[in-house]
């Protein structure tokens, strides 16, 4: 359970961009490939901030599938639920990741001043 | 609500808010490619939506980098060691130590502390051995990160050094998320942890160059499928190395003592630019 650590991240990011303004919404992006539970980390993130200059901020998770480029066939195809690192075109395994490994603050609201 | 959306680069996904994607916005790479985020002044709260675009380990990473340079600055390869709880590490590495200690300048930074035996287990064989406190912070305990690796340098005599070992927490999710700015990856897997763990801890499995299957003095005991591992393996990391290892009966730790110094030996002209 490192969700919680991450919290600590989060709020360092977004307390050094908001400059002190309320924030309102985080906007987090979670890839495919990376072992973080988006429940969770919502869920840790509602404890964490509350009663912090962050209560109320609500974190909105965008998951961003794997995708996976195959060396053989050209093909990109997206990953299932177990991330098999395997061309469903053509079963070969050389193949190189095209997206599901962000995990990034991508934007936040702030309130009105 | 949900609008699914692709983009240009072939990502595509869902977003729980509208807005507006005529310009495009870019959901991956990292602050350099800030220029493409998306027009969301549609999104009218009367408040303001700002980009950030910052990768949250990036605080993390950061340390690691200076880790890494601090390793390559004293000539010293780094690998970090992972695995579940109980695979094997701790024991691997006395009879590592045992084999090598004499030869190869050799620090442990042990992180995976369940009683004070388990330091005790690597004392002797002349390795300079310190400890991780990973109990600070938020969700202490489960796995090392790269400023608890930070805080254990200026414990070991770096100079004097060509190997640290770094015994990560036993755990099969965290610890793969975090770089703490070692050379190579290691991971111990023992049989006695089922066919299937690749396939459940697939991003563990996926980061390591090197993976161990211990306890394999065990094998005509169990009922265990070696070459069903060996595949569920394959599709998470394809062509990761594998080395059958019993850190009990010491079959395979020659093997494994020969991977550490080809990290030697690759790792030097890499650090002699820094
Ligand atoms: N049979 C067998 N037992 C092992 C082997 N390696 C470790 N063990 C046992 O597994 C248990 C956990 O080992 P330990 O080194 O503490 O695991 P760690 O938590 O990964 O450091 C101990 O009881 C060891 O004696 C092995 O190769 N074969
Ligand atoms: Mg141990
Ligand atoms: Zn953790
Ligand atoms: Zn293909
Ligand atoms: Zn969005
Ligand atoms: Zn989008």
């Amino acid at each position: 359970m490192h969700e919680l650590s991450i919290c600590g991240s989060i709020a360092d990011i977004v307390a050094r961009r908001a400059a002190g303004r309320r924030v309102t919404k985080i906007h987090v992006q979670i890839g495919q490939l990376r072992q973080i539970v988006p429940d969770t980390l919502v869920y840790c993130w509602s404890m964490v901030s509350a009663e912090t200059q962050f209560d109320g901020a609500e974190l909105v998770v965008d998951r961003v599938p794997a995708r996976i480029r195959c060396r053989d066939c050209e093909e990109t195809t997206e990953v299932g639920d177990i991330p098999l690192l395997v061309c469903t075109a053509c079963n070969g395994i050389s193949v190189s990741v095209v997206s599901g490994e962000e995990f990034m603050v991508t934007s936040m609201d702030l309130a009105e001043v | 609500m949900g609008r699914f959306h692709r983009h240009d680069d072939g990502t595509e996904h869902e977003h729980d808010h509208a807005h507006d994607h005529d310009q495009g916005h870019d959901h991956g790479g990292d602050q350099a490619s800030a220029a493409a985020l998306g027009d969301h002044t549609g999104y009218a709260t009367g408040g303001e939506r700002i980009q950030v675009l910052e990768r949250i380990f990036g605080e993390n990473d950061r340390t690691a980098a200076q880790n890494r340079a601090d390793f390559a600055a004293n000539g010293i390869c780094s690998i970090n060691m992972m695995s579940s709880p109980g695979a094997g590490k701790t024991t691997l590495l006395r009879e590592t130590l045992a084999r090598i200690a004499g030869t190869v300048r050799t620090g442990v930074i042990e992180g995976d502390i369940e009683t004070s035996l388990d330091a005790d287990r690597l004392a002797g064989f002349g390795a300079a051995i310190t400890l991780v406190n990973t109990g600070n912070g938020f969700g202490g305990e489960c796995h090392l990160d790269a400023p608890m690796v930070r805080s254990a340098l200026p414990r070991l005599p770096l100079a004097d050094l060509d190997l640290v070992v770094i015994e990560n927490v036993g755990n099969l999710v965290c610890p793969a998320e975090f770089d703490v700015g070692e050379y190579a990856r290691a991971m111990v897997y023992s049989i006695t942890e089922g066919e299937e763990k690749p396939l459940k801890y697939p991003v563990m499995f996926r980061s390591a160059q090197l993976v161990l299957i211990n306890k394999i003095d065990l094998l005509p005991h169990l009922d265990y499928d070696l070459d069903a591992f060996r595949s569920n393996l394959r599709v998470v990391n394809p062509g990761v190395k594998t080395i059958e290892v019993s850190a009990r009966t010491g079959e395979g730790v020659d093997t494994w003592c020969d991977w550490l110094q080809a990290q030697l030996t690759s790792f030097r002209p890499q650090a002699a630019t820094v």
